[in-house]
């Protein structure tokens, strides 16, 4: 099974090759650069090293989002497209999750979770449940000082990941106190292999029905949907 | 299908319109097919960006699908695929350029970016063959332009807004008389029933311009329905309409007629969406009536936006040698004359 991974989401941008089972090629930057210039380089780059042609790909892995908007349609547009075009599975994962990944060999509950601007996160809450992440509180895009204080209520350790670590880590252990648990550095970029190996895993639908995890309505179809209410 | 048939895959996602479509030999429609968003913007009175996007992404494999389907044809046997790359709203012009380049690279196809307004002159050509020199009137939503053509693949601005573009102003004007979005078709529907007894200004500009300025013309028509409001008069919507339609129509023909015979072109090619007006196609028939220059005004089908003339524009580019790299991006402000002059093996 011969697997191609993208992650496109947020800042991080990641790619990774499975081939027959295991990793040959990874490939992750975290810069604020453009996507949509990078990613198929990179790709193409990542090919030709791990000696893949994109007809000996079996399936697509794609982070699906919460992120980026524009970040995740780079990558889930890639993902599809070429995914249609070679006829093969598209299966996306949650970008929180494969971020939860990174941490999957713990008891504790993980919360993954990025930054989403005024004041607000995207979030939600995984366990390892015999070998396997499961959801313990869904994805949601959540004021974080209202999320953390909802964690702390549960009284167990939860450890925490993200890009944006650095952006809360105080307001964490300020709610959290000793149940926090937050790892060094490089734990809190998700690498597109833990990606894969999820996606290798989990169902995928038709390749038209796969459609970006926004976890938030368009402004103006919030600001619409406001409106009928009030009529 | 002899060898020599040239097969190009065009792909456009600058605004609303979700649009794949196949085109042989630049001059021939295999396939054709247009996703169009006009329902779900219609509640916000526009296009809205995000929205806009988010129904690129979630359209864009069964638009190719269908495309596909339509002409009985694979990927595998396109020459090349093509894609608007600017000008546009980025977020919806990089769906499309990264559905071209996921395709072109899982197929190993070349890959060629296209000018937007290239792609409209181009439109043209589906219909007719070109011939040089060619002045091309490009009216849409977001452009009036004034374009000559010396040779395929170049392009020489000659005039362009320096305001709101003719469809704007359109669009602006039938807001502020309520008329349902969009509001470009209502108000030539509105004007056909109405009188020009209204005099708004004409924007000339200096003497010899082939510019265009539409917003003190838009000004002036809320001006005058505000004047009449506090005067407790009642103007018709279809005599405002009319009258605004007189202004627009009467600049932009007279202008293109004006540097049709100062270049002594031998076609005059109206593009875009507004090419779709009947009282600019009328203005326009009427001034070329008599003149040496043929006049070319393609279907509605091919003056909306729509990717056959994305395919038939990157056609002349793939014989022509461009080629983009896996680096290629979206570029919301594109320049047609940096276009027409870029190099070969970008
Ligand atoms: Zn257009």
């Amino acid at each position: 099974m011969n697997i191609l991974a993208i992650d496109t989401s947020n800042q991080v941008l990641g790619i990774a090759i499975l081939k027959d089972g295991s990793l040959a090629g990874e490939y992750t930057t975290n810069a604020k650069k453009n996507h949509s210039v990078r990613l198929m380089p990179a790709i193409d780059q990542l090919m030709k090293e791990t000696e893949m042609t994109p007809e000996q790909l079996d399936r697509i892995v794609v982070a699906k989002g919460p992120g980026s908007y524009t970040g995740v349609r780079i990558g889930l547009t890639t993902a599809k497209t070429m995914g249609w075009a070679l006829n093969i599975p598209v299966t996306g994962v949650s970008s929180l999750k494969a971020l939860a990944l990174q941490a999957q060999l713990t008891d504790a509950s993980i919360c993954p979770f990025f930054d989403a601007r005024r004041g607000l996160v995207y979030t939600g809450l995984y366990k390892n449940k015999d070998g396997a992440l499961s959801l313990e509180e869904n994805e949601v895009n959540i004021p974080f000082a209202e999320w953390l204080e909802k964690l702390a209520q549960r009284g167990e350790h939860v450890v925490f990941l993200s890009p944006d670590i650095e952006l809360h880590r105080q307001v964490i252990t300020d709610y959290m106190k000793d149940l926090a648990i937050i790892p060094e550095l490089v734990s809190h970029y998700p690498r597109a292999g833990y990606l894969a190996e999820a996606g290798a895993l989990e169902e995928s639908g038709p390749v038209h029905a796969l459609t970006p995890e926004y976890l938030r309505l368009v402004e103006a179809e919030a600001k619409w949907l406001e409106q009928q209410g009030k009529n | 299908m002899t060898k020599n048939d040239v097969y190009i895959l065009g792909i456009e996602t600058s605004c609303d319109e979700t649009a794949a479509a196949i085109v042989k030999n630049g001059t021939e429609i295999v396939s054709n097919v247009v996703a169009s968003q006009i329902e779900s913007h219609k509640r916000f009175g526009g296009v809205v960006p995000e929205v806009a996007s988010r129904h690129h992404v979630e359209q864009i494999t069964m638009v190719l699908e269908e495309t596909f389907q339509q002409a009985d044809m694979t990927a595998e046997e396109m020459d090349a695929i093509t894609v608007t790359e600017g000008p546009g709203l980025v977020g919806a012009l990089l769906v499309g350029v990264n559905t071209a380049k996921a395709l072109a690279f899982a197929k190993h196809k070349p890959l060629i970016g296209v000018h937007h307004i290239a792609g409209h002159i181009y439109a043209n050509r589906l219909i007719k063959e070109f011939q040089f020199p060619l002045l091309a009137l490009v009216v849409s939503g977001g452009h009036t332009e004034l374009i000559v053509m010396h040779e395929h693949g170049s392009f020489e601005v000659i005039g362009e807004t320096r305001d709101d573009a003719a469809g704007e102003a359109y669009d602006k004007v039938a807001r502020t008389l309520n008329l349902p979005y969009p509001g470009g078709p209502q108000m030539d529907r509105l004007a056909a029933t109405g009188e020009a007894n209204i005099a708004f200004p004409r924007a000339w500009l200096e003497e010899g311009s082939y510019d265009f300025s539409f917003s003190g013309l838009k000004s002036s028509v809320i001006n005058t329905l505000h004047n009449a409001a506090q005067r407790k008069e009642t103007l018709k919507d279809e005599d405002v309409a009319a009258s605004f339609q007189a202004s627009v129509v009467e600049v932009l023909a007279e202008k293109t007629y004006r540097a049709a015979q100062q270049y002594d072109v031998k076609q005059v090619i109206v593009a875009g969406g507004v090419a779709a007006n009947k009282g600019l196609r009328t203005a326009l028939d009427n001034k070329f009536d008599d003149a040496k220059q043929e006049l070319l005004i393609p279907p509605l089908d091919l003056c909306t936006d729509n990717a056959a003339m994305i395919a038939a524009a990157g056609t002349i580019a793939y014989q022509q040698g461009h080629r983009a790299g896996w680096d290629l991006n979206a570029n919301p402000s594109l320049d047609l004359e940096r276009y027409g002059k870029r190099g070969l093996k970008r």
